[in-house]
């Protein structure tokens, strides 16, 4: 116990927070590389991708983190985890490779076809990846059939169930309404007026799946929403996250973006927290049999672990805070390329 | 094939080829702050631009090394699902601190690195580069302890029976200052300063033969040339210390590595040789009695050999192990007499004036590539039949809910991007050499020829 919380469930929500953080910082790079095909000219391309220039591989790392909280503190959930999901995962991987690739590569020929084959596999990537991603969650919001020795007994179809997909979709508009959003924050003139138009519509298309994707879970999977309803408290989560997302519109056209860029945070902070509030205390609901989900308890490392654990998260989280609060200052603003640009 | 050795060769690709990329980097992290100490000191533009062309290079390496490695961070996971049940608890710590103490560090730093040379201060900047030196030091530091604690598990208890065995942590520090971590260690840091100091001598030695940018070539061969010599030199001491280790804490892999069998004989030392693995005989180059006086200090005391060990405890690739370990010795050793012959030369102010030695500098690139992958195979091989020393077989490590069809379409998949993105590798790489540290004015007029630098945001 730790303050009055066991670390099982201290755990649970640092896990949470990581990849709460992720979603929020990797989630607008992926959004922005989504949506790269939308910018038609050579020179509106390179803007963007220099706007998250300096700052997609710190991102990034806060997916190589969740990882290592995952694998450190539930190494079973991690085991399971990942090779259930096996292709979908190594899809993702894959995704990422070509991500990370492509923006290291498009800049370093002055070819316009060269240019052009990048900007095709980047933003097919970051699709792929946001697709992925979106499945992954689907999937575990869902459950999946375990066997005693909680290993997954499905195939490469269970995953590809409606909700899931729904899901996917749903992630992908939200990732490119924000990716939108940063983007417009970093640009100007006629190019931050074509995001805006942009931002306007993937948000239209962001409540078109999530509405879908909400009538879905209240008609066919119900134990998605039983905690919420079963305690009103909760319901804070998905009020603050509806508000937000109608702010949207609202502050982009006074060209708050800034505002519409933190709005477009909490939406995706509330909504993952609403999937936590569902999960928890399950890391892996077992569809077939509730006794076989992985939980935090039986998934756990041990006590002496969860406390080596939080004091390097302790340690940890406010240098990473600082020093990518220092990375962000610097290159505040909107982009300016130079020599040193992509 | 079985699902064992299919995520085997699965894993052993992936991790090489990841292996290509960070120890370059941290290797041209040490020299990209030595080269901006330089400039920041003496205020010339030729350490100046020979920074910010090693920059360039930098990023690109690092994008592959951070690309390669997200991949290995969940290959535990996907492939070895036992093996991280078995070792979470331990091993997982490790793995956190380096995401949150290593790779934050680096690839926050890297921004300023490669874009903030015109927004932050020289200061700022130089600090950012150093930063950035110390994260992939420290990547280094948490995956080589983490590996080491599987070589000689330390510091911890082994809960459970049977399928729900696990070890847990009862020591932290025990965990971490295992037997071997330290000692191998330093090993892969200097492979990695000499991995990126001969790549920087390769593409100077390439402008010198070329007669190319000279007034940048030289100086930056000099110092690359100082940090080889110095640490192909550390890495002899620094290998005898690790050869040592393995001694005492690895036996088997000891004896495997020497193709030594003859538990009652004394054990001679290989220069170069063979193994033949059914006949029980090693035969080739030796310093009589060289292993008894690694072992025992003593040229006559006997080894414990492979014949000593139960068939099904010791590693089966003898004479693999025999000579990736060999071959490592003899790039060590080579890279000694070439460095330390150059320095000579330099002495004598005759450093740059035979070209048979600018061409062997050139293919010098691929010497501490090859021995650092050598090194590794020698130490991971020689593990065998165990994935933690003494406690977990592979065999019984794998996922159980992997099919080996899976793997294999996996592995087909990783070998055709992988094979893909190497070609586009080298091919940028070499494009970006040719064009030369002058690339610089290149690009300006690139930017100008779309019209940036006068109004950067028509779009
Ligand atoms: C922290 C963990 C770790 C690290 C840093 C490395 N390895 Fe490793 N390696 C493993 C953890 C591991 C493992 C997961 O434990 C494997 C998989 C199966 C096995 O027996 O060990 C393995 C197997 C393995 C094999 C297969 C051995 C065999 O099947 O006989 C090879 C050739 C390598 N590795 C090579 C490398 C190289 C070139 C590395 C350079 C970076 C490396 N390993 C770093
Ligand atoms: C199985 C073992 C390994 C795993 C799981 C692993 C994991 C990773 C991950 C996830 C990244 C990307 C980090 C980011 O996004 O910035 C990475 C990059 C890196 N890794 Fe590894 N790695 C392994 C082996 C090694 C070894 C043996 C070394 C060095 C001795 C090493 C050194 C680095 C460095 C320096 C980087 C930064 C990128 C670069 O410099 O190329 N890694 N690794
Ligand atoms: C000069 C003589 C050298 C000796 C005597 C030597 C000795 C050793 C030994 C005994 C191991 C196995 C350690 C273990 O399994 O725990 C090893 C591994 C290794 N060696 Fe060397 N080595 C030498 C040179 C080199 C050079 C020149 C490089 C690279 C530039 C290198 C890179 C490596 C690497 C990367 C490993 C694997 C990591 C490790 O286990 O420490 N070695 N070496």
């Amino acid at each position: 116990m730790f303050l009055g919380i066991d670390y099982n469930t201290w755990w649970f929500l640092v896990f949470g927070a990581i990849i709460t953080g992720y979603a929020i910082l990797d989630g607008f790079d992926l959004g922005a590389g989504a949506l790269h095909l939308f910018l038609k000219k050579e020179q509106s391309r390179r803007i963007a991708m220099n706007a998250i220039g300096p700052v997609w591989d710190g991102n990034e790392v806060w997916l190589v983190i969740g990882g290592g909280a995952l694998f450190a503190g539930f190494p079973v959930a991690y085991a399971a985890v990942f090779s259930a999901f096996y292709l979908p995962a190594f899809i993702f991987l894959i995704g990422l490779i070509w991500r990370a690739v492509a923006i290291e590569f498009r800049s370093k020929e002055p070819g316009l076809r060269w240019r052009f084959a990048w900007d095709f596999i980047y933003s097919f990537a970051c699709i792929v990846v946001t697709l992925s991603l979106g499945l992954m969650l689907g999937n575990v919001a869902l459950g999946l059939p375990l066997n005693a020795q909680q290993e997954f007994t499905g195939n490469m179809l269970t995953f590809f169930n409606p909700f899931s997909i729904l899901v996917a979709v749903t992630t992908l508009a939200l990732f490119m309404m924000h990716g939108a959003i940063f983007l417009a924050m970093k640009t100007e003139n006629r190019l931050y007026t074509k995001l805006t138009i942009l931002a306007k519509n993937f948000t239209v298309f962001f409540i078109v799946t999530f509405a879908l994707t909400t009538l879905y879970t209240l008609l066919y999977v119900p134990h998605m929403s039983d905690r919420i309803r079963s305690n009103p408290a909760y319901f804070i989560f998905p009020l603050i996250m509806f508000l937000a997302i109608a702010n949207i519109p609202r502050l982009l056209k006074k060209s708050r973006y800034r505002s519409a860029f933190i709005s477009s945070s909490i939406t995706i902070a509330c909504l993952l927290i609403a999937v936590a509030i569902e999960v928890f205390p399950n890391l892996l609901y077992a569809s077939n049999n509730p006794a076989y989900s992985i939980t935090i308890q039986n998934a756990a490392s041990s006590v002496k672990t969860m406390k080596i654990l939080l004091m390097i998260a302790l340690i940890g989280t406010p240098l990473v805070l600082i020093y990518t609060g220092f990375v962000f200052w610097t290159f505040k603003g909107k982009v300016k390329l130079d020599e040193t640009s992509y | 094939m079985s699902t064992e050795i299919l995520a085997r060769i699965q894993f052993a690709f992936t991790i090489a080829f990841h292996y290509i990329y960070p120890p370059l980097s941290i290797g041209l992290g040490l020299i990209l702050v030595i080269m901006e100490g330089l400039y920041l000191k003496t205020k010339r533009e030729v350490y100046k631009t020979m920074t910010r062309f090693w920059i360039k290079i930098f990023a690109l390496i690092f994008g592959l090394g951070v690309a390669t490695g997200i991949i290995m961070e969940f290959e535990f996971g996907t492939n070895w699902a036992v093996y991280s049940k078995y070792v979470g608890d331990v091993f997982g710590s490790a793995l956190a601190a380096e995401g949150i103490f290593a790779f934050a560090i680096e690839s926050g730093f890297l921004g300023i690195l490669i874009f903030g040379w015109n927004r932050v201060s020289s200061t700022v900047h130089f600090i950012s580069t150093i930063m950035v030196f110390f994260g992939s030091l420290f990547s280094a530091v948490w995956i080589v302890v983490a590996n080491s604690w599987q070589q000689t598990p330390a510091g911890f208890h082994i809960v459970g029976k049977g399928l729900d065995a696990r070890a847990e942590i009862t020591d932290f520090w025990a965990m971490v200052f295992n037997p071997s971590s330290m000692q191998r260690l330093t090993h892969v840091w200097i492979g990695a300063f000499l991995a990126g100091a001969f790549l920087v001598l390769s593409v100077n030695a390439y402008y010198i033969l070329k007669n190319r940018h000279l007034e940048i070539a030289k100086p930056a061969f000099k110092i690359a040339l100082a940090v080889a010599t110095f640490f192909s030199i550390a890495q002899l001491i620094a290998g005898s210390v690790s050869a040592e280790g393995v001694s005492k804490n690895q036996p088997a892999k000891l004896a495997a590595m020497e193709g030594h069998f003859d538990s009652n004989a004394v054990a001679p030392m290989y220069l170069f040789g063979w193994v033949d693995e059914n006949k029980q005989r090693t035969s080739g180059v030796n310093i009589p009695g060289g292993l008894s006086f690694l072992v025992h200090k003593d040229f006559s005391k006997p080894v414990e050999g492979l014949n000593a060990i139960k068939p099904e405890d010791r590693p089966t690739q003898v004479n693999a192990i025999f000579q990736f370990y060999h071959i490592m010795i003899i790039i060590g050793v080579a890279s000694i007499f070439l460095t330390l012959y150059a320095c000579w030369l330099w002495k004598k102010g005759k450093l740059f004036d035979k070209r048979w030695l600018m061409i062997v500098f050139v293919w010098g690139v691929l010497l501490p590539q090859i021995a650092n992958q050598c090194g590794w195979f020698t130490a991971e091989m020689g593990r065998q039949p165990w994935v933690v020393y003494g406690l977990l077989r592979t065999s019984d490590a794998l996922s159980a809910a992997v099919k080996a069809n899976e793997i294999l379409t996996s592995l087909i998949m990783f070998t055709l991007v992988y094979a893909t993105l190497f070609v586009l590798f080298l091919f940028i790489m070499n494009r970006k050499i040719k064009k030369g540290p002058e690339l610089y004015e290149a690009d300006d007029e690139e930017t100008d020829h779309f019209g940036i630098r006068e109004n950067p945001m028509v779009t």
